[in-house]
């Protein structure tokens, strides 16, 4: 049981830590002053999350694991973060496409574990939720502002929306040990997100007069540690200080 | 909002107070909310205190700060974090959100009036260089986590708004 909750906390904490190292690249490219500080402003909300699972996950492992090994030594494949967050920032467009995706999930995700019975857990998700619906709102305006705009901001949009659509099904795909924690009560019970998911996200494009992608074809396997070529590159640049210093500090 | 009163000794009170928010000078840790627990255990002084965002920087200087101020007035201590119950606006005193006003930053409106003024949609967050509700969001997201950046339009001066969270 412990071995799957850390496991389980890993999966969720992943997905924070990825899309909050996407975001924190922004930091000093950001498109315009505004939107370069509210997107390293939402990484940092995330690794502030991510900190608060990983303590918890290296509590329950024990031993010499402490928020940092895990954040930094680990290798491409033992990381369970789905293939949405870590897919390329590109333009602008894409970045907001990829935000919206994640805040919509995101949202839905922590309602739920707040009613965990596992306490950490569900005071973590407690504590997230306010920060998120900040996320969200952020992402969903300018999902509307690109997508209802100019006709060159309305092309943008809709191709990252198109482009990052295959992405989103893989959230809603429970691996085994988000299976078994939901049956234990510890975890989400992800198939019931997706209606709701898919009905914000569709009311959502219409009012930004985007079209809801029909392409059928979905990506998988982040949460298995098989992820896409962009995941290395990730890595490399995340993980560098400590492995050229190991232990160091700042 | 009683049933998650904090519970603090008042021998240690005085001392916290003079810890201040390394981000907003003016603002108490007392006055900001933070502190949920300070009581004497066994002749050690025990302090819970709560971060306001999750990847607030500033959880590690208060922290290092109340034990400094306890430590000097000769106590023992044990400062840990806690995330439940998640902190809100609303733990702020009336004490802080004078000292955020005098300081220049505009005080959290209720969660529903927040939602509108930073979308946009109705000017209702009033400036506190010149008291004009004549407002608008320039960033949702500004300087530090808890807030947002907004211009006033009368007096043309740009202003922080400590955004409302619940």
């Amino acid at each position: 049981m412990q071995e799957s909750l850390y496991n389980y906390i890993l999966g969720i904490a992943d997905n924070c830590l990825i899309l909050g190292q996407r975001l924190g690249e922004l930091c000093g490219h950001g498109p315009s002053l505004e939107t370069d500080i509210a997107c390293t402003n939402i990484s940092l909300d995330l690794f502030g999350q991510v900190r608060s699972y990983y303590q918890y996950a290296a509590k329950l492992k024990g031993g010499d694991a402490t928020e940092d090994t895990i954040a930094f030594l680990r290798k491409e494949r033992q990381y369970r973060n789905v293939l949405l967050v870590e897919q390329p920032n590109e333009d602008f467009a894409y970045v907001i496409a990829r935000a919206c995706y994640f805040d919509i999930y995101h949202e839905l995700f922590l309602l739920e574990l707040m009613r965990s019975t596992d306490e950490t857990l569900a005071a973590i998700a407690h504590k997230s939720i306010k920060e998120v619906r900040y996320h969200k709102l952020f992402s969903t305006e300018w999902v509307k502002r690109l997508g209802d705009g100019t006709e060159e901001s309305h092309q943008k949009m809709q191709q990252a929306i198109d482009d990052y659509w295959p992405y989103t099904d893989e959230l809603f795909q429970p691996a085994q040990v988000e299976k078994e924690m939901a049956e234990a009560g510890i975890g989400v019970d992800i198939t019931k997100l997706k209606e709701p998911y898919y009905n914000a996200l569709k009311s959502l494009l219409e009012t930004a007069r985007l079209e809801v992608p029909d392409n059928p074809y979905f990506q998988k396997g982040g949460k298995q540690g098989i992820h896409t070529e962009h995941m290395g590159y990730i890595l490399s640049d995340m993980q560098y200080m400590q492995l050229a210093y190991p232990n160091m500090e700042w | 909002m009683v049933a998650e009163a904090a519970h603090i000794d008042e021998r240690l009170e005085p001392l916290l107070r003079q810890v201040s928010d390394p981000e907003i000078p003016v603002l108490s840790i007392m006055d900001m909310g933070v502190v949920r627990y300070a009581q004497l255990e066994n002749e050690q002084a025990v302090v819970k205190i709560t971060p306001t965002y999750s990847g607030c920087p500033a959880m590690d200087v208060m922290s290092v700060e109340i034990k400094a101020a306890l430590q000097e007035a000769g106590y023992e201590v044990d400062v840990e974090l806690v995330l439940h119950p998640a902190w809100t606006t609303d733990w702020i005193t009336p004490r802080g959100r004078a000292a955020l006003e005098d300081y220049g930053i505009a005080v959290p409106l209720e969660a529903d009036a927040d939602k509108s003024a930073l979308m946009g949609a109705k000017r209702m967050v009033e400036c506190p260089q010149c008291g004009s509700n004549n407002t608008k969001v320039v960033s949702a997201f500004g300087s530090t986590a808890c807030k947002a950046l907004f211009k006033c339009e009368d007096c043309l001066e740009p202003f922080d708004y400590f955004k409302c969270l619940k």
